[in-house]
């Protein structure tokens, strides 16, 4: 009966045969832990300063934010890019795709109708009702 | 008319690949499904953050995100979360090499710091509640409440879930489906602190530096 | 503090003479139906075999039985609204009161989609997905049993809410501020939420049930470009459910909050955004439309190869194009609501995704056309409801490529032309194909074929009826009519609606034509008994097995070498079938073992439902509890299979051979 490689379960360590040459579990989770705390400092310090302008701000939020995110899915998810994972990471695209088409969809469309819906004077219908 | 199929010649020296090596293990099967749950899980929350950026404004002459946010009670929260998703995968290597003792302790320590985000977050809201910034308030604390108070509700049920897992780990020891179930958690408890993430930042800190 | 929160007397609708009798049919049939089991003696029977039963096939049947009856209460209302409407033109005012009339075609649609289509076409995923993956059980059997309960349970409090209180109102979208607390303030909208909340749980259980089944569960050999079509297309409807099921359980819950706790995300004051819930509700929406079509799609692919005696054409643009689909399905949804005020580019934006969106489907149709071209063609009762399908359903796409021009929809929104449309795609896709599935598949679940006479009759009362009561829509549709007319003044709509209520009944000679042919089979099961297990020359893995099929589906895992696995067996067998059989070693078989946990989880739920619609908290909260102490009896049962023992196996596998032979 010829031996069958299955891929691997989300979360799960990686195989035998990666362990020989990769760090070891501990290790992995603990730069992960340091990572994560930096990046979170970064965004308090980020959210605070007045180096840097408004725009700027908002974006490098949202980048430590992502950079976090990836962070626990690969130190503490151990979701990794090898053949033995692709399944794993399909799933997570598909999920990750439409969390943006909802979110940023839902922003554009509503931005959009709210604009439309703007009394002369620039203030929101809903604005107007509130007497 | 024969029901078995019959066998063909695979040569010997070819390892299937995933794709057609049958059915997977049941570890495999077990935490793939609840993947998917829990990107389904991100979708939900994905829809109330749309909500969430869309009401955002919606203040109705009522109090703003950056009247009401206190970052340091924000800070300890992200603090306890993170340092519980560190223990709940130390408590992941302990139940890999079935080590009770620390299983238990991993258990303990990210509990009681799940309770402790759990609380604080409770405090902050009855305190802006008792202010006059309850969720009836506008449509920007509607939105604040239920997209904070659903992420507390599932940190909420990760913790009932967790005593429940110690308990069969007490009952069952390191049975294969116990294994399953606490690697499931562990994905849990991972997920939400993802989730965390994208809730203090959208939330709390672009609230206060808007 | 009231014991029983808003529930009284009064929410029994005796003044209402319609819906007293419908409810005293109602009741009358359930008299019937639990009287004839009792007399029967089938109580133990049932609580074994189906109730607890964690088998798909099984948990299939069931959903497509609960298709089937709640078909007839939706088509009950589809006859209410069509008589209405012939009648009430001018001066008279039909039968029906605006109240009544706005819950009938709320319910029609909340019935027809959530609790026809949908469990009809999870049924047939259900039965006939992991025999065609040769395996034994989806991936997770009891929460697969617990999805179905979950879903009888939302059809359940729908039916309850006849008899006790009423249907919402505000249309099967519930749109803000008219499903609010101010303008809705009965229990009907509440009764919609949390139906639709709870077989919407159940819903997404099974889509990640099944995700998980034909991603992970394959027989060996099986790759994922050796799948039959149909475990193509439920693989893309089940991404679609995980994907778009939590949208709307966030959707509904933020719509419940706003009623029960005073929140503000719809409402008109504290500066809510009503169309946040319409693009919110129609996120979900459109995905959930290409839920029910994609399944169709694969049962036309199945039957068009196996009754063209040709392996089907194009497998690989079959492919592409289903999973095009699946992703093409989550940027369109905006085309529900052209007219509710985006700008230019939004609507343009979306007007082009629509259209594009046509195009894979447009190959699957050339591809059907292919696979016919050429073969040798039977007509039978699946092909013709195949056939109907392959035009109905074009004209209804042209149609929607029509509104999906902006502008065009701009004329045409909410007029019975959409209705017109959406009818011809869900009818024509989606029922076509459910209809096209149950007589295939039938004879595997039951081992008897239906009756080839009255399938036909009801198909051709189906199609003709269907063309004669909607193609007048779209005419009506285009001298402006407006949808949902409880009363009209425009007297030249009236022959019309009097020839589309015609169309009606002639879709009622063709239920009727069913029911017949389901008692004409069963009567007459034994001249229809499919002996082989192969009654229509069939080409993938179900048709290898006994109809019906053991609880282990197969004696010996399948080892598949490439497309359409049960032909090329076939052949092979044929080729070599004077060579000596090997002796099989039987082994025993690990079973999932059944369980009540679906069914007392549904039965709490049931109860957290009705305490949430009439205020009466502390029931709600004895339902929680009880749920959650099922899960967790459940998650503490020491011994989850049941071993089948070798002999058993061998045993069952000997008959069936002998059976063969004679």
């Amino acid at each position: 009966m010829t031996e069958a490689r299955h891929e691997r379960a989300p979360g799960d360590r990686p195989s035998r045969e990666m362990q020989a040459s990769a760090p070891s579990e501990l290790l992995v989770y603990t730069i992960g832990l340091f990572v994560a705390v930096l990046l979170t400092a970064t965004s308090f310090w980020a959210a605070n300063t007045t180096l840097l302008w408004p725009g700027g701000v908002f974006l490098g939020l949202a980048v430590l934010a992502i950079a976090q995110m990836g962070i626990h899915l690969v130190f503490f998810l151990h979701i990794t890019s090898g053949p033995e994972s692709t399944n794993n990471v399909l799933a997570l695209a598909f999920g990750v795709l439409i969390v943006i088409v909802v979110i940023a969809g839902t922003m554009w469309i509503v931005a959009d109708m709210n604009t439309n819906m703007m009394m002369p004077s620039g203030a929101p219908m809903s604005m107007r009702m509130q007497h | 008319m024969n029901i078995a199929v019959a066998i063909d010649q695979i040569p010997q020296d070819e390892l299937p690949s995933a794709s057609e090596a049958g059915p997977a293990p049941k570890r495999i099967v077990v935490a793939y499904g609840f993947w998917i749950f829990l990107l389904s899980d991100i979708i939900m929350f994905a829809a109330l953050f749309a909500s969430y950026a869309v009401l955002v404004r919606s203040t109705a002459g009522g109090p703003t995100g950056a009247q009401l946010f206190n970052q340091t009670t924000v800070a300890i929260e992200t603090a306890c979360l993170l340092v519980s998703s560190y223990t709940c995968g130390l408590m992941s290597l302990a139940i890999n090499s079935r080590r009770y003792l620390r299983t238990y302790l991993g258990a303990l320590v990210t509990f009681a710091l799940g309770a402790t985000f759990l609380s604080l977050e409770i405090r902050e809201f009855l305190g802006m509640i008792a202010i006059g910034a309850a969720p009836q308030r506008s449509a920007f604390l509607s939105a604040f409440f239920t997209l904070v108070g659903c992420h507390g509700l599932h940190v909420a049920l990760g913790l009932i879930w967790l005593i429940v897992m110690m308990v069969q780990v007490a009952v069952f020891g390191f049975a294969a489906r116990v294994q399953h179930r606490l690697l499931c958690f562990s994905l849990f408890w991972h997920a939400l602190d993802i989730v965390w993430v994208g809730v203090f930042t959208v939330v709390y800190l672009m609230g206060v530096s808007s | 503090m009231n014991l029983l929160g808003k529930l009284d007397w009064n929410a029994i609708p005796l003044h209402e003479p319609i819906i007293m009798g419908a409810t005293g049919f109602m009741v009358l049939v359930v008299v019937v139906v639990l009287g004839f089991i009792t007399a029967k003696g089938a109580w133990l029977y049932l609580w074994r075999e189906w109730l607890t039963s964690v088998d798909h096939k099984r948990i299939g049947a069931m959903y497509c039985i609960l298709a089937l009856v709640m078909m007839l209460r939706g088509f009950s209302d589809a006859i209410m609204i069509r008589s209405q409407q012939a009648l009430a033109a001018g001066g008279a005012q039909g039968y029906l009161p605006p109240e009544h009339f706005n819950q009938i075609f709320s319910a029609h649609g909340t019935i027809m989609i959530l609790f026809m289509a949908m469990p009809f076409v999870v049924g047939l995923m259900n039965f006939a997905v992991p025999l065609q993956l040769g395996v034994r059980d989806v991936a997770f059997p009891t929460l697969n049993s617990v999805s179905f309960w979950l879903t009888a349970s939302g059809a359940l409090l729908v039916n309850i809410s006849l008899a006790v209180g009423e249907f919402s109102k505000a249309t099967w979208w519930g749109y803000p501020p008219l499903s609010e607390m101010q303008y809705s303030p009965g229990v009907g909208v509440d009764y919609y939420l949390w139906s639709l909340q709870i077989s919407g749980i159940g819903t997404l259980l099974a889509g990640i049930n099944f995700v998980t089944t034909i991603l992970k569960l394959r027989a060996p050999g099986m790759s994922y470009m050796r799948m039959p079509v149909f475990c193509w297309t439920a693989l893309a409807a089940n991404l679609l459910i995980v994907a778009a099921f939590p949208v709307l359980t966030a959707t509904l819950a933020m719509l419940a909050l706003d009623r029960y706790l005073g929140f503000h995300f719809f409402s008109l004051e504290g500066q809510g955004n009503q169309m946040l819930y319409s693009n919110l509700f129609w996120v979900w929406g459109h995905p959930e439309v290409y839920i029910l079509i994609l399944p169709a799609f694969g049962v036309f692919s199945e039957v068009m190869a196996t009754f063209s005696g040709k392996p089907l054409f194009g497998y690989r643009s079959m492919v592409a194009a289903t999973m095009t689909i699946c992703i093409l399905s989550f940027l369109v949804w905006l085309h529900h609501f052209f007219t509710m005020g985006a700008s230019a580019n939004v609507n343009g934006f979306f007007g082009v995704m629509s259209m594009i969106i046509a195009l894979p489907t447009g190959a699957k149709v050339f591809n059907w056309l292919f696979t016919m071209y050429g073969g040798r063609v039977r007509f039978s009762v699946p092909v013709l409801w195949s056939i109907g399908f392959m035009v109905t359903f074009v004209i209804g796409g042209m149609t929607g490529v029509l509104l999906a021009v902006p502008p065009a929809d701009f004329q045409l929104h909410n007029s019975v032309f959409l209705v017109a449309h959406f009818h011809n795609v869900a009818i024509g896709g989606v029922v076509f194909g459910v209809m096209a599935g149950y007589n295939y598949w039938f004879p595997k679940a039951f081992g008897f074929k239906l009756d080839e006479r009255w399938g036909k009759a009801s198909f051709w009362c189906w199609l003709v009826g269907f063309y004669v009561a909607f193609m007048p829509l779209y005419v009506l549709g285009l001298m402006g009519m407006t949808r949902r007319m409880q009363h009209y003044d425009n007297l030249s709509w009236q022959p019309w609606l009097i020839a589309a209520a015609f169309g009606t009944a002639i879709i009622l000679v063709g239920v009727v034509c069913q029911v017949v042919q389901l008692v004409v089979s069963i009567r007459n099961r034994e001249e229809l008994r499919d002996v082989t297990g192969d009654p229509w020359n069939g080409r993938t893995l179900e048709w290898a097995t006994a109809s019906p099929p053991p609880a282990w589906n197969f004696a010996f895992q399948p080892k598949v070498a490439g497309l359409d696995a049960f032909w090329s067996s076939k052949s092979r067998a044929q080729a070599t079938k004077d060579e000596p059989t090997p002796t099989l070693k039987y082994e025993p078989v690990e079973m999932p073992k059944n369980s009540a946990t679906g069914f007392v989880t549904a039965f709490f739920a049931v109860v957290i439902g009705f305490a949430l619609i009439w205020h009466i908290w502390w029931l709600a909260i004895v339902g929680v509890f009880g749920a959650f102490m099922t899960l967790l009896a459940f998650s503490f049962r020491r011994h989850n299979e049941i071993e089948v023992p070798a002999e058993e196996v061998a045993r069952f596998v000997r008959s069936h051979q002998a059976g063969v032979a004679a």
